[in-house]
């Protein structure tokens, strides 16, 4: 088995597992003040310290596991959902109107930064942890559409897809049956990857506020807590970082596993 | 050649039209009257509708959108509903923060990457490599405004090299400027930089598969020779791509980073306007941030033609 | 003295054992050829000669070159041989120069960094040779790059490269396989004039017995890392013969027995067949030029006939192919089955369109990798007006599979397990499982080795005896067309040029074009005598 599969899959199932769990239960409430233990190390009592509302650090990465992890999920979500079908219409009508249509409209996406789609529905919306996910979601949109597209087009070149054509088999149903499940991997590889940069994005949107509002936790809104104690409390700063690296590395890590599993051409030799 | 520029410079104007347009009617829903908003609730109507026709908001949504463009190309960005003032000039000294932050950024990410790229490349499966995956690795997971507030804790809280925040301003001079903006260009460029270099490493060792490759070691070139003379080009067209998209990061991770160093660029403008409902300047904002990123685009298009000629030939 | 010569060469990569003791001798003017088939090792030799092997691989023995033994060479050493004592031609030559860089500066380079010369002494250089070539400068201008060539003028300038410097070696690595047959031999020409005039030895590696016979004084035959047998090539042609020799020779001479065609009955009917393709537009202000790959393309194929179409690479065979089953709207005339239009109302008529079947050239694109053989096989039962199920499905599928040399087993298998030759009978299988009326070969055993096709075409002649196929079968190889059919067409810029019984046109061709074509094909002598 390929070591960088085990330790993404191990890393990511941690995530994982941390969120499930806080859904039925935290060492803490994370929602509870206690402002004399405010700002505590690391402890037996509190695995990871407390922060300067003296709130369980531990019980709020948990939590804020949740958030990060639906808020990127969601916006997976969304890009499989519009951007595949975007990408096998696309590559169906290889150089009709049809197919410069979506491109020239993914490619204006491309121009938004989920930053700057975020930037501009919180100031026609107000903030919140909604926005987050229909920015990512919609700037994940031209990623899947493009790989679908890239993916697809060097099958339609393929003599077997040409045999389902002389066979009297629709664009549909070929796109269906041939093109989609061999497309599959690529997506679910991507699909790792837009996840890891979800929750990258996650962090950035609700640091500078634009994200999960209080008293939802996550761990960009931690991080900009911290921001003004990062002298007296280095440790509130450096944990929920590290709980972001840890999840992103361990999700990258488990993509790229998974390309070098499924891809055929390393899986011939 | 000539056609290929026409057809890109069309597109780069359709672009342009499309993406105003879909800022302009976002805009557009948001809810409350800016008129309104700038009197306060006691206003009496007849000052409402002053400033309304003073703020050219009483003429239907199309003219407003034609007046806005026509305004734009002319360097008329409108005027701000909470400060009154032009919103060119708001903008022109954020800009001077934020430009030269992206650019030296981008300029520290390539300065980095491209060695590391071809080091990875040149040493493949050796011990170089492995260590400059793994250091990409890392770099590619870490949030780049956490990594500021990593480089404030140890550079400016406890090894007081740098200022832990603000900008100096141009004004003391260029080098004063660029000391102010190191930190924040580091912590933009070196996640940046690890993406730059794991696709600068992965298309070198794909055109290291080539088989223009082989002909060259047949002709007696050494392996570093092949690499800089036949790969280095070749493999620089779609990292070229990477660039154009990165420079789109760069502008918008600037916008966080600036709330790390308290630097008074766009990001710092763009809240501001927000939590104050000044959607004029929002809007004048974003729009100069898309135009950045998709002319930085169409650039790419043509440093493409310059370095392929086979997309120089195809018109 | 010879000027290269093999002692025993072995190679392992990743200690798995590739070449076992080759031993060869080449003398300077003297052209040595390396044949077998695909994955016997004769490229590895060329490769292991040049010292250019993949990460891994461990030689012995001696390659020695003018005196000095390569394998012990440093690779500094090695710098300075290659290119300047053995220069190396590659077999792609779409693929083989480098895009971003003038075909003058490609060949220069060779030049400058042997002899150090000045860059304007070099490119002059570069220009003799490239004219040497056949590529002379006012026609070529060294300004060109390498797309604007076409694949014959590239290999000329990877030619160029290879020879710029007088090299006393040159490993010419199946040069002409992907080339057309004119193509073919003007390169083939070429390589015997420089190795004339400039007294160079050559190791040429082909898998190609004709192209052997044609070029060859001295030949080897490899199979599996090993020499099976190394003679002068009169000798070998005429005297006694390695078995696996012999089965080499005869595959590629291989002929099949066809049944007699039925009486004539007209079931595929073309009259001025006409079929454009949109170009991208050349001028901002010009609307789209088409090109007109097919015009007036008339002929018929008769029920029980079996017709050959011959023609260089983008001569129009594969549009007339897709214009046919249906796949690529006609701009004019008509294509009729058994009266019926292929086309109606400018679509295609899908009814009349499942009536036909067709192969593919390659073996590994041919099937979706993820549905199993079975799944695969019956894909063309879709849309029939009867399709079978349950265990009459089954029995259909054993039956196709039976009918092409497989196992009925093999239904439940995916298509990774199986080799190229047996995809190809499993691409068969699928096309007659359906009994369709008309089965189209698109280059159908061009990517096989000899004796793989040999026992296709065998396949191919069989399911005419016992299932009565009428078939198109498309090829740019003379020799296999000539063999399994009755009837052939010539064409040429999409035009059918010479149209007739098959024997008749090999023997009497009338049209300049299909004796050019025939004068082209290198043909492989006739066995005067066997030692079997």
């Amino acid at each position: 088995m390929r070591r960088n599969l085990v330790i993404g899959a191990a890393l990511s199932f941690v995530v994982l597992m941390a969120a499930v769990v806080s859904l039925a239960w935290t060492p803490y409430d994370h929602s509870v003040l206690n402002i004399p233990n405010r700002m505590q190390l690391p402890s037996f009592e509190h695995w990871l310290g407390t922060d300067h509302f003296g709130r369980d650090i531990a019980s709020m990465i948990m939590v804020g596991a949740r958030t990060s992890i639906s808020v990127a999920l969601i916006a997976v979500g969304i890009g499989l959902i519009v951007g595949v079908p975007l990408g096998l219409i696309a590559a169906a009508y290889d150089g009709s109107m049809l197919d410069e249509l979506i491109m020239r409209a993914n490619d204006l996406i491309f121009a938004f930064p989920s930053l700057i789609i975020a930037i501009l529905i919180t100031a026609v919306l107000g903030p919140s942890a909604v926005n987050a996910i229909i920015a990512i979601g919609i700037f994940n949109i031209p990623v899947f559409a493009r790989v679908t597209r890239g993916g697809a087009l060097a099958l339609w070149e393929q003599d077997f897809i040409l045999a389902a054509r002389v066979a009297g088999k629709s664009t549909l149903q070929i796109s269906c049956e041939h093109i989609l499940p061999n497309v599959a991997n690529l997506l679910l590889v991507q699909g790792t990857i837009q996840f890891s940069l979800g929750i990258l994005a996650e962090a950035g949107l609700s640091y500078v506020g634009l994200g999960a509002q209080p008293p939802t936790p996550s761990w960009g809104r931690m991080l900009a807590d911290a921001q003004t104690m990062v002298g007296l409390a280095p440790h509130l700063a450096l944990i929920p970082g590290i709980a972001i690296i840890l999840s992103v590395l361990g999700l990258n890590q488990f993509g790229d596993g998974l390309r070098d599993v499924l891809d055929p051409k390393l899986r011939k030799s | 050649m000539l056609l290929y520029l026409i057809k890109r410079l069309v597109s780069l104007g359709c672009s342009l039209v499309a993406a105003s347009l879909v800022i302009f009617l976002v805009i557009e829903v948001a809810p409350g009257d800016p008129a309104q908003f700038m009197l306060g609730v006691n206003a009496e109507p007849e000052t409402v509708a002053a400033l309304k026709s003073e703020l050219g908001l009483d003429v239907p949504k199309w003219t407003r959108y034609f007046n806005w463009i026509s305004g734009m190309l002319v360097g008329d960005f409108g005027t701000s509903y909470t400060y009154r003032t032009p919103v060119i000039e708001m903008i022109l000294d954020r800009l001077a923060v934020s430009l030269p932050l992206a650019g030296y950024a981008l300029l520290l990410s390539t300065l980095i990457a491209f060695p590391a790229g071809v080091i990875a490349a040149s040493r493949h499966g050796r011990l170089g490599d492995a260590a400059v995956m793994v250091a990409t690795q890392f770099g590619i997971a870490i949030p780049n405004f956490w990594f500021a507030m990593i480089l404030v804790l140890i550079f400016a809280v406890n090894l007081p090299f740098f200022s832990a925040g603000g900008f100096v301003g141009w004004d003391k001079g260029f080098w004063a400027g660029v000391h102010s903006l190191t930190l924040p260009a580091i912590a933009l460029a070196l996640p940046q930089a690890a993406i730059l270099a794991r696709v600068m490493r992965s298309s070198l060792l794909e055109i290291l598969n080539q088989d223009f490759m082989r002909t060259a070691r047949a002709k007696g070139l050494s392996q570093r020779q092949t690499l800089w003379r036949h790969g280095l080009r070749n493999a620089l067209i779609p990292v070229l791509t990477i660039i154009g998209l990165q420079f789109s990061f760069l502008i918008a991770g600037g916008i966080i980073i600036e709330q790390v160093f308290f630097l008074p660029g766009l990001g710092r403008l763009v809240f501001q306007a927000i939590s104050s409902r000044d959607l004029i300047v929002v809007e004048a904002v974003v729009m100069l941030l898309v135009f950045v990123v998709i002319v930085v685009n169409f650039l790419v298009d043509l440093a493409y033609a310059i370095a392929d000629p086979r997309l120089r030939h195809r018109t | 003295m010879a000027l290269l010569s093999l002692d025993r060469l072995s190679l392992s990569i990743h200690r798995k054992t590739i070449l076992h003791g080759i031993s060869l001798n080449i003398a300077g003017g003297e052209i040595h050829a390396l044949t077998g088939e695909s994955g016997s090792g004769k490229s590895l030799t060329a490769l292991a000669i040049m010292r250019l092997l993949p990460i891994g691989s461990k030689t012995q023995g001696h390659a020695v070159l003018n005196g000095i033994d390569v394998l012990t060479q440093t690779e500094a050493q090695m710098l300075a041989i290659r290119g300047r004592e053995v220069g190396m031609i590659f077999q792609e030559p779409m693929t083989a120069l480098n895009p971003v860089k003038t075909i003058g500066s490609q060949v220069q380079e060779t030049v400058q960094i042997h002899t150090g010369a000045t860059a304007s002494e070099a490119a002059r250089r570069a220009d003799d040779v490239l004219a040497r070539v056949g590529l002379p400068s006012d026609k070529f201008p060294r300004s060109r790059y390498p797309h604007q060539l076409s694949g014959g003028q590239r290999q000329r300038v990877v030619i160029a490269i290879a020879i710029a410097l007088r090299p006393k070696l040159l490993i010419a690595d199946e040069p002409t396989t992907a080339l057309d047959v004119t193509t073919q031999a003007l390169i083939l020409k070429l390589l015997r004039n420089l190795v004339e005039e400039q007294g160079m030895g050559m190791l040429m590696i082909t898998h190609d017995l004709a192209v052997v016979a044609e070029m060859a004084q001295h030949i080897s035959v490899i199979r599996d890392g090993e020499i099976v047998e190394q003679a002068a090539t009169p000798a070998l042609f005429s005297g006694t013969r390695h078995h696996y020799t012999q089965a080499l020779f005869e595959a590629s001479r291989h002929r099949v027995n066809l049944p007699a065609p039925p009486a004539p009955r007209s079931l595929l009917t073309l009259r001025n067949v006409c079929c454009d393709y949109s170009l991208t537009r050349s001028h901002l202000f010009k609307s789209k030029d088409t090109f007109r790959a097919l015009h007036q393309v008339t002929f018929d194929i008769s029920l029980g006939e079996r017709l050959g179409l011959v023609g260089e690479s983008g001569c129009g065979k594969s549009t007339l192919a897709r214009a046919i089953l249906g796949l690529k709207q006609i701009q004019a005339g008509e294509i009729l089955l058994d009266g019926d239009p292929v086309y109606a109302d400018k679509r295609p008529n899908l009814a009349v369109c499942r009536r036909m079947q067709v192969v593919f050239q390659d073996p590994f694109s041919s099937f979706n990798p993820r549905h199993r053989v079975g799944r695969l096989i019956t894909e063309p039962f879709h849309g029939q007006p009867y399709s079978p199920s349950g265990s009459e499905r089954r029995a259909i599928v054993s039956e196709a599979l039976l009918a092409v040399g497989l196992a009925a087993s093999d239904a439940d298998k995916f298509i990774h397990e199986f080799s190229g030759g047996q995809r190809q009978r499993i691409a068969i299988a699928r096309a007659i499982i359906t009994r369709p009326d008309l089965i189209l070969f698109d280059e159908a055993v061009s990517a096989l080795d000899v004796s793989v096709r040999a026992k296709i075409l065998d396949v191919i002649a069989e399911l005419c005896r016992s299932y009565g196929l009428t078939y198109l079968f498309i090829s740019h190889d003379l020799g296999v067309v000539r063999s399994v059919t009755d009837r052939v067409m010539i064409m040429r810029e999409g035009r059918i040029v010479e149209y007739g019984e098959t024997e008749s046109v090999f023997r009497n061709p009338s049209h300049p074009y299909t004796r050019t074509l025939i004068a082209s094909a290198p043909v492989l002598p006739s066995m005067t005598a066997s030692g079997y």
